[in-house]
């Protein structure tokens, strides 16, 4: 266990980030490093506990207590070895995860939780540091062969399971670089592209296939893909954004997070965007609507971009400061969260709902608005505006971070033919097979849009029923 | 001959009893009808330790044994007779239907004319059936004796002639036994002796037998028995006394010892016997009760060639191995029979004769009292009390006690008493022991190594740990804790996990069997503080014919303990194979192989005959050829199944069997295989995976893999004493093969073949599960496909985890009951409960097999009694105040009794300020007051401050165990409740030392009773095997109420081992109550209460159908107040305020009295609601209804379809009158108190404060003196009582048990004569003085004045003694100041405060675990410093002006009272007397007073 008794003797600390002025003028990460003895000290505030809610809040079971008590005894290299059990990529969790365990550590029902992404980022950046993460590429193959749609952390972390059972896997990317979200969602700010190179090389190394720029069932029907594969396994994502369905939103100006983001994305990855392509930010009023992550994203990058102002809209009410009664320990807390973004400028607005976009010569000049309210309505909950709080706001840009509504529907499954949800997602039995026996679903495609611990733990749990298909049993964890 | 028959979970094989033994004889041998109206009468006077059942006339049985009235059978029987011991007199019992006893007493001629005796005639022995209860007639057998010669036979030699003929008789009579329910027993066959018994009362004997009271019966010595028993069935044939002896007591070790009876007496050879010898085998009838085994084995061994007190010193050895004050000879006597016979071991007091000379002895630990008196006229009398007979004061010459091992013998032929040292001596020098051991002995420990012991193989190391099990928490929670602390481990808050036999994971076989535990019918021993009674040596190769003495039977290789590192393993294969030759057979089955399993054990089986014919002397049984085609055999199943083998083929003794297995790595198993038969055992995997550690670097610092190693195995063996001694086994000798387990999940085949005689009631798993589960733990090591490196499972026991096993306490269920409390809402608690239900109901948990009726008439919900009425019968749980934190004690307290409910002060007193209400109407105050083995804060004010008294036997999570508070959780507050010194830690012992039997707990039953008549008295007992005979005994110990607790429950700290693997689920334990209860019709006098990780609703119902009228929960009130299952308990840790002492973390404590009343609420809500479903109106009408309850049909799960509840849910048979529910008020007879009169006469001082001078006669009849009178006290005048002296009485005679208990202060209690046992237990500032009276001609300080264990839980008060004490004086003693010239072994154990002043010599082991108070002892013969157990005291000579003072006024108090020639003696030279004592000065103690500068001792007067 960690330190006895080490909850009373630390608090709460995590690493400070860099300047705010000095970090806008570049897309790195925005932490500075820490020192092993800070790192050990906040993983001796771990309490062992009988029932250790955070491993239970965990999608993947990461086995937080095991490798916190490492930690703190400065085995790192048994830490690494524990993380990794549950996790095929803590470099990405440990970065971006929102860390549902936070909120269920029992440390904070009457204190600060430990700092439980602070302590997983630091054992995996250091097992990469002193080398002990190598390919493990398996000691024998079954011959049977595995396609994998999609690249994203769900995609990846099925091949690289599938690949520890020894099957064959290919992972089909339709993009031109692999990585899906990781690649192209998540600004380098939260998680520089080497990092994620670092990973892709390994599973490479440990036999893992990659085919880019592959649009399956356009370059490649969904036929042809199951007659050379014995497994097929969807892990495109939940690609289908909300739309803003307001008059105006036909303007120029107006557009989706992810056409902005994965601009962004190869921009600093030094990709040259053709000028009449370019979507920037640059010297504009931005207004984002969405108060959520891929808003807090954009946010970021319209910040280094430069833009002239910014406002970010949310729908909902401003969460409240800490718990509300109805939402108690040990459950994800709907609180008021900053992200570094939000540290970094702009404005933050709630109970907003955009009415119509106007401007001139086709392009977005202004948002109206108005305020709402939430009111049940004969039983159902919406958004009832409150009369005289129309307004209208300048605006050049308008980005759209109003979520995802399922996987792309179009081509490929139309064309398999798999049962989707009454969301549109992809429906999956115990085994993470589809409808369509040999076909299986993971991560955003089958879950609809979620977190990437949960992308990866949907990669492992559907390597483990693909396998067991294709085995009669399986020993993937 | 009548056998009960086992029904539904009743078994009468859990009997037990416990009595009143006594004997009176002439030494000189002079015969008269005196010494056997003299027995009766000391019988009679001993009444209240016999019981009576549901019927007030009918005993549990009592008798006499006397030597041959000739001269009266002459006459009566119309007889000629030859000379007197030249003619055989049975005594029998036979059918009442005339044809059948014809036909019994044709077996009997028969077999005398086998024999070639003459049978010369019978007689029918009158009695008088009126004289007994109905109970009792309803079972009465023909009563005859019958008369057998042969010409030329007598004495001795007929005496042996008419053992074979009994045994003939025996033999011919099992083989067709009467019909029904009658009975052929022969109660004595001898020339010497005649046994007139019976299912009586001690009074009923004479009348019953007119026989007796004929001038002309007489006899030089009486042996005298009454029995108190679970059991009220109608059986004759298990009174006592039996044949050589009568015995008070239990037989722990019965079942190891009659099956090594059985193993061993295919080699009997006797010159006495010839070829007769056959037909006494089988040497023991297994369908006796323990006592009636142990006097087969008695029997046998004395009329085999040696003297009865010889068999004596063989079945119940002094424990000898670490008492260095005994000489020489006497150790190798005891070394040299160690070989032969493993003791029979248990409390015990046995009286036993040959009909020549007459004895007694005790067991090893005196845990039974024995007191004789002998007069100037030769008469010797002895029994369990003193003053059971009148004697004139100034005839008696001498008052002692049997001490702890020790004999008594008197020789009525030689006419004189024999004492322990020449009786011994005698023996011991009889055979030059000493030489034959130094010949034939080995030493295991002093052999050299010869080879190096296989090297740890790193390499495959991680599979094997796979192959055997292995996970991740037993390196972290079991092997590291053990490695580095030299433990066991410890945890915290119960188990909540399923059976082993429920469990989706492959569990270790080892997990299926739960440890027995001593409770209320005898003690369990404190391994620590008097570990000089126990002992670990084991031997190899010792056998041979037990009826020889030859120095051949000293040839054996002996340990020092049963674990065995890999160089002892070598030294066993290879340095002694001359002597030892040893054989090893591969303990694995084929993988591939149809029926693996089972053909692997019959090949073991085979080759283990195979190897003892050819001659070799050890076995050792070896799981270290495991491969990906080989599986290990369970180590378990193959040390069972070898051990039975052998057993059956009787060539099981001669052979030491020896386990080297890579699965043994806790305490539980090493316990199993021991108590199955293996007598040593290698844990190789467990030493290597050790070695691992130290490899890997992960050792902690100062700890190499050698020393890890020795830590381990020092840790095992602390744990297998903790485990032995907790079912009050001393020597792991005759613990091995005892079988001291009950299997919850094992099926019929597997125990008959295996593990025979154990208990398993519920049926379960084939050797075809058994092998799956290996196979499983083996696939995992060799798996066809590998998927990344291999690593250990998590389990998930200790620590809930996702993937591990399974807990009902998890994440969801916490998360969901917590929110529920607080908010108020009810669709919380719902959500709640249908998660624990479902679970149960997915087969978590026995009950969730249960299904409620379907076919039942359900009624609206408002017809059902409302939850207000509901919730009076629910109680938290017992939780003292130091193990949880002030704020979450209180707030239990105050919900509870919002509620109507109770709350539980647990052991750890109550602070008087919560007997008063708040301002607002809440109350803090406990209605439950425990009062447990350290009896804490126990005064006669917290006594009447309750509405229920509960003794706490045994509690869940740890039974038969103690317990000890850290010092660093003892604070100001904690203990000033506990009367201790703060910062010193607190230990309560595993015994309460007031109750080694079931009538010393109807004694304290009693006392508590007079304290507060008003209060209910209820006794808290766990679950396992016999807990319903147990039950039914506490019920006539005229408990009101009676708790079954579950093994799951507990709150607080606990050895691992104790969580997971002592006691059974309080399904199997409550059900086997009310069964045996109903039978016994004893059901109806008390109520009963069943907790253990009780839940919801559904549980509670579950509970009522069973049979419970009361529910407890702790768990769950905890979890409603904020606990999170931090399992920490035991750390000071507790984040949430709860479990802790910690200020800062009791600020973080944020529970709410409304929370726990909203979850008792819903509770009784989610009660009601399944009551309208099954059509209850009101919750009585549940109680006990079995037949609404089902299994479920289909039961799915791959491992319980071998369950079979059908004993569980068995309603037995009863006549409509008989009461399945408490309807009766139990029968205190308290009316008979002297202290009626003694208050009546104090009233003046009672109500206003004058004082009063009372003077009246006592006799031993006369308990608890002085405890009503001090209840009344203190309910008027509080802790504080009365001013000194306002109340002073003097009593003359001899007063029973608990003389001046819990005495209230300003009384003072002047006792002219002598006591027994438990003087002045929990005196509460009152005065107590014990003096002869004036005529008495004895030297007060060479004899004893009081019993033992006196001043027990003393609080506070004054206690004088002018004579010796019995044991354990002042044992947990925290405040009283007490004088006293000599006392017993285990003076002032356990002892927190207050002073002993010890004015003679004191016996071995004082001070053990004493950690506050001080005792100054007179040390006359320097030899005091040998006797002191110094483990937590130092010795310091009286050199303070302080002492000085404290001792003289002592002194000088103690000649006032007593007039006691010894202090006035050591007063006249004060200066020379002070440089002779010694005082006893315990280390923390000092250390804190020191650091405080503070003395908190008051001066006496």
């Amino acid at each position: 266990m960690g330190k006895l008794g080490g909850f009373i003797e630390f608090h709460r600390r995590l690493p400070p980030r860099r300047p705010v002025d000095e970090r806008l003028h570049d897309y790195r990460e925005v932490y500075l490093t820490w020192p092993v003895e800070s790192v050990r000290e906040q993983a001796a505030r771990c309490m062992d506990c009988g029932i250790p809610f955070c491993h239970s809040g965990c999608p993947l079971g990461n086995l937080i207590p095991e490798w916190n008590d490492l930690v703190w005894r400065d085995d790192w290299a048994g830490a690494i070895e524990r993380l990794h059990a549950t996790n095929n990529f803590p470099e990405f969790t440990g970065r971006l995860c929102p860390a549902p365990c936070e909120p269920a550590c029992v440390l904070s029902i009457n204190d600060d939780a430990v700092t439980i992404k602070q302590v997983e980022v630091s054992i995996i950046d250091r097992a990469f540091e002193e080398g002990w993460v190598r390919a493990a590429p398996p000691a024998h193959r079954t011959g049977k062969r595995v396609a994998v749609i999609g690249s994203g952390p769900a995609g990846l972390a099925c091949a690289q399971q599938l690949n520890r059972a020894g099957h064959n896997v290919t992972v089909f990317e339709r993009d031109d670089r692999i990585g899906g979200l990781l690649r192209y969602g998540i600004p380098d700010f939260k998680l520089e592209k080497w990092v994620l190179e670092r990973r892709i090389d390994l599973l490479s190394a440990e036999g893992v296939a990659f085919e880019t720029g592959y649009d399956i069932g356009v370059d490649i029907t969904g036929a042809e893909l199951r007659a050379r594969y014995d497994a097929v396994v969807l892990a495109m994502g939940a690609g289908h954004p909300r739309d803003l369905p307001v008059p105006g939103r036909e303007l120029e100006g107006v557009h989706f997070a992810m056409e902005y983001l994965p601009q962004q994305n190869r921009r600093v990855a030094g990709e040259l965007i053709g000028e009449a392509e370019t979507l920037s930010a640059r010297g504009r009023r931005v207004i984002i609507l969405g108060g959520g992550d891929t808003g807090a994203d954009c946010l970021g990058n319209v910040h280094r971009e430069g833009c002239a102002s910014v406002h970010q809209f949310e729908l909902l009410p401003p969460p409240p400061e800490s718990r509300a009664f109805d939402n108690p320990w040990p459950q994800w807390s709907l609180i008021m969260r900053s992200s570094s973004a939000h540290e970094e400028g702009g404005v933050r607005d709630y109970s907003i709902s955009t009415t119509h976009l106007s401007g001139s010569n086709g392009r977005v000049e202004r948002l109206h608005g108005v305020r709402v309210e939430p009111r049940k309505v004969d039983g159902r909950m919406q958004f009832v505006p409150l009369e005289g709080t129309e307004f209208t706001m300048e605006a050049d840009l308008v980005l759209l971070a109003m979520g995802f509504l399922g996987p792309v529907r179009s081509g490929l499954l139309e064309e398999l033919g798999v049962d989707l949800d009454a969301r549109g997602n992809i429906v999956a039995d115990a085994d993470f097979q589809t409808s369509v026996p040999g076909v299986f679903a993971a991560g955003d495609a089958r879950r609809g849009q979620s977190l990437i611990v949960w992308a990866i733990a949907e990669g492992r749990q559907a390597a483990r029923g693909c396998d067991r298909v294709l085995m009669g049993s399986t020993r993937l964890p | 001959m009548t056998r009960l028959i086992p029904q539904g979970l009743y078994d009468p094989r859990f009997e037990h009893d416990a009595c009143g033994v006594a004997f009176v004889a002439s030494i000189a041998g002079e015969r008269s009808n005196a010494i056997v109206g003299r027995g009766l009468e000391a019988l009679v006077n001993l009444g209240h330790r016999g019981a009576c059942g549901c019927d007030p006339e009918t005993g549990d049985g009592a008798g006499i044994l006397i030597q041959i009235p000739d001269a009266f059978l002459r006459r009566a029987a119309g007889i000629d007779l030859p000379a007197p011991d030249a003619y055989g007199l049975g005594m029998v019992f036979l059918p009442t239907e005339p044809e059948e006893r014809r036909r019994c007493e044709q077996i009997v001629e028969r077999c005398c004319d086998d024999e070639g005796l003459r049978l010369l005639g019978w007689r029918d022995v009158p009695h008088d059936p009126m004289a007994v209860g109905h109970v009792s007639r309803s079972g009465m057998p023909a009563i005859r004796q019958f008369f057998v010669a042969a010409v030329g036979v007598h004495g001795d030699v007929l005496e042996r002639r008419l053992y074979v003929l009994r045994r003939a008789i025996e033999r011919r009579r099992d083989e067709a036994p009467p019909a029904g329910d009658e009975l052929f027993y022969i109660c004595s066959l001898s020339c010497r002796t005649v046994v007139y018994k019976g299912m009586l009362m001690a009074q009923q004997i004479a009348p019953f037998f007119p026989d007796l009271v004929d001038h002309s019966v007489i006899s030089a010595l009486a042996l005298v028995h009454s029995r108190f028993s679970t059991n009220v069935l109608p059986r004759w044939d298990i009174a006592q006394p039996f044949r050589y002896s009568a015995h008070n007591g239990e037989i722990n070790t019965v079942r190891g010892n009659v099956n090594w009876m059985r193993a061993r007496q295919s080699k009997f050879k006797s010159a006495l016997y010839g070829a007769d010898i056959e037909k006494l085998r089988p040497v023991i009838d297994e369908t006796g009760s323990d006592s009636a085994q142990f006097d087969n084995a008695l029997e046998m061994l004395a009329l085999t060639g040696r003297p009865p007190h010889h068999a004596i010193m063989m079945m119940i050895p002094e424990a000898w191995h670490q008492n260095h004050e005994m000489d020489e000879e006497r150790r190798a006597f005891y070394e040299f029979h160690s070989a032969l016979l493993e003791p029979w071991d248990g409390p015990a007091a046995i009286a036993f004769t040959d009909g020549r000379v007459i004895g007694a002895t005790l067991d090893r630990n005196g845990l039974r009292p024995a007191r004789y008196v002998v007069t100037d006229d030769g008469l010797v009398v002895m029994a369990s009390e003193v003053g059971v007979l009148d004697l004139p004061e100034e005839r008696i010459v001498r008052k002692w006690r049997l001490e702890p091992g020790k004999i008594l013998l008197v020789d009525t032929e030689q006419g004189r008493i024999v004492d322990d040292d020449n009786a011994k001596a005698e023996l011991a020098r009889a055979h030059p022991y000493r030489d034959w051991i130094r010949q034939g002995t080995v030493y295991l420990h002093e052999l050299e190594d010869t080879e190096h012991p296989a090297e740890p193989d790193a390499g495959t190391l991680l599979i094997r740990q796979q192959a055997f099990g292995y996970t991740q928490e037993d390196i972290k929670f079991l092997l590291a804790p053990m490695m580095t602390t030299g433990e066991e481990p410890i945890g915290s808050m119960g188990n909540d996990t399923p059976p082993a036999v429920l469990s989706d994971h492959p569990q270790p076989l080892f997990n299926y069997f739960k440890q027995l535990f001593a409770q209320v019918t005898n003690p369990p021993i404190d391994p620590i503080r008097e570990q000089m009674v126990m002992s670990l040596v084991t031997s190899l190769g010792a056998g041979g014919n037990l009826l020889e003495q030859a120095p051949s039977q000293a040839r054996r290789l002996e340990m020092p303990h049963p674990i065995l590192t890999n160089a002892d393993l070598g030294k066993i294969r290879h340095v002694t194979q001359r002597d030892f030759p040893a054989a090893t057979i591969s303990a694995v089955f084929h993988l591939g192989e149809e029926r693996g399993l089972e053909r692997g054990l019959r090949r073991i089986c085979r080759m283990a005959s195979q190897r003892i014919a050819e001659g070799y002397a050890v076995l050792v049984l070896s799981d270290r050829n495991i491969d990906a085609a080989h599986a290990p055999i369970p180590s378990l199943l193959a040390v069972g199944a070898v051990h039975h083998h052998l057993i059956r083929e009787q060539t099981r003794t001669g052979i030491g069997l020896v386990i080297e297995t890579g699965e043994a790595r806790e305490v539980q198993h090493f316990a199993l295989l021991m108590g199955y038969g293996a007598e040593a055992v290698n844990p190789y995997l467990a030493f290597e995976t050790l070695h691992d550690l130290a490899r890997r670097g992960l050792l902690p610092p100062g700890i190499d893999a050698h020393k890890a190693e020795a830590t381990f195995v020092k840790a095992i063996c602390k744990g297998l004493l903790k485990t032995i001694s907790k079912m009050g086994i001393s020597t792991i000798q005759s613990y091995c093969g005892a079988q001291i387990f009950e299997a919850i999940g094992v099926g019929r085949e597997v125990i008959d073949r295996h593990f025979c005689g154990t208990a398993s009631r519920i049926g379960g798993v084939g050797l075809d599960v058994i092998a799956q589960e290996a196979l499983a733990r083996h696939s995992d090591a060799y798996p066809e496909v590998r998927v990344g490196a291999p690593v250990l499972q998590e389990g998930g026991q200790y620590q809930w985890r996702r993937n591990g096993e399974f807990h009902q306490w998890n994440p969801e269920t916490i998360a969901k009951l917590q929110h529920a409390v607080k908010a108020n809402d009810e669709s919380w608690y719902r959500e709640y409960a249908a998660l624990v239900d479902d679970q149960t109901r997915q087969l978590k948990a026995l009950r969730g097999l249960f299904r409620f009726r379907e076919d039942r008439e359900p009624i609206p919900l408002e017809e059902v009694e409302p939850a207000s009425e509901i919730v009076r019968r629910f109680a938290t749980g017992a939780m003292s105040l130091g193990s949880i934190s002030t704020e979450a004690h209180e707030t239990l307290a105050i919900a509870m009794n919002r509620l109507g409910g109770k709350s539980n002060t647990g052991e750890g007193g109550e602070d008087p300020r919560r007997y008063e209400r708040d301002p607002n109407g809440d109350w803090r105050r406990s209605a439950i007051k425990q009062v447990a083995s350290a009896r804490f804060g126990v005064n006669a004010n917290y006594l009447v401050n309750a509405a229920e008294l509960q003794i706490k036997i045994a509690q869940g999570a740890k039974p038969g165990e103690g317990g000890q508070l850290p010092g660093h959780k003892v604070d100001e507050y904690i203990a000033r409740l506990r009367y201790s010194t703060p910062g010193v830690g607190l230990i309560s012992p595993p015994p309460h030392h007031d109750i080694y039997s079931i009538e010393d707990l109807a004694q304290l039953i009693h006392d508590l009773k007079n304290v507060n008549p008003q209060a209910r008295v209820s006794v808290k007992l766990v679950a396992e095997v016999g807990v319903g005979t147990v039950a039914a005994g506490v019920s006539k110990a005229h408990a009101d109420h009676i708790v079954i607790a579950g093994y799951e429950g507990g709150t607080g700290a606990s050895p691992l081992s104790s969580i997971k693997h002592a006691g059974i689920p309080w399904e199997i334990g409550l059900a086997e109550t009310q069964q045996v209860m109903v039978l016994n019709d004893l059901r109806s006098r008390v109520t009963l209460q069943a907790d253990g990780q009780m839940k919801t609703g559904r549980d509670v119902v579950v509970g009522a159908l069973l049979g419970a009228e009361e529910f407890g929960f702790a768990t769950s009130a905890l979890v409603a107040s904020g606990c999170i299952m931090m399992r920490v308990c035991h750390l000071n840790t507790c984040p949430v305020g709860i479990a802790t002492q910690d200020p800062r973390l009791r600020e973080r404590y944020a529970g709410k009295a409304e929370y726990v009343v909203n979850f008792m609420t819903f509770l009784a809500e989610d009660v009601r609601r399944h009551m309208a479903r099954l059509g209850f109106r009101r919750f009585d009408e549940m109680i006990g209804r079995t037949d609404v309850l089902d299994v479920r049909e289909a039961v799915e799960h791959w491992k319980a379809q071998g369950l079979d509840f059908s004993l569980l849910l068995h309603r037995p048979q009863v006549p409509a009158s008989v009461d399945v529910r408490r309807m009766i008020e139990q029968d205190h007879g308290l009316e008979k108190a002297l202290d009626h009169e003694l208050i009546a006469l104090a009233r003046p001082a009672i109500e206003h404060g004058h004082p009063v001078q009372i003077d009246l006669p006592i006799r031993n009849g006369n308990r608890t003196v002085g405890g009503m009178l001090s209840g009344e006290i203190a309910r008027r005048h509080g802790e504080a009582g009365l001013p000194n002296d306002t109340i002073r009485i003097d009593l003359r005679g001899s007063a029973g048990q608990s003389f001046g208990a819990w005495l209230a202060h300003g009384v003072t209690l002047t006792l002219h004569g002598d006591a027994n046992d438990y003087v002045g237990k929990g005196l509460s500032g009152g005065r107590l003085v014990v003096r002869p009276p004036d005529s008495s001609r004895i030297v007060a300080e060479d004899n004893i004045i009081v019993g033992n264990v006196v001043l027990y839980g003393a609080t506070g008060g004054e206690a004088f003694f002018r004579g010796v004490a019995g044991e354990r004086f002042c044992v947990r003693n925290s405040g009283a100041i007490a004088v006293v010239e000599g006392v017993g072994d285990h003076g002032c154990e356990y002892m927190t405060g207050g002073v002993a002043l010890i004015l003679g010599r004191t016996g071995r082991n004082f001070a053990a675990g004493m950690s506050g108070g001080i005792a100054y002892v007179l040390d006359e013969d320097g030899g005091f410093a040998g006797r002191c157990n110094m483990g937590m005291i130092e010795l310091e000579a009286v050199e303070t002006e302080e002492d000085a003072d404290r001792l003289r006024s002592l002194l000088q108090h103690h000649a006032d009272y007593t007039g006691s020639p010894v202090a006035e003696r050591l007063l006249a030279d004060f200066p020379a007397a002070q440089s002779r004592f010694l005082k006893v000065m315990p280390i923390d103690y000092k250390r804190v007073l020191t650091a405080r500068r503070t003395v908190p001792l008051e001066m006496v007067g």
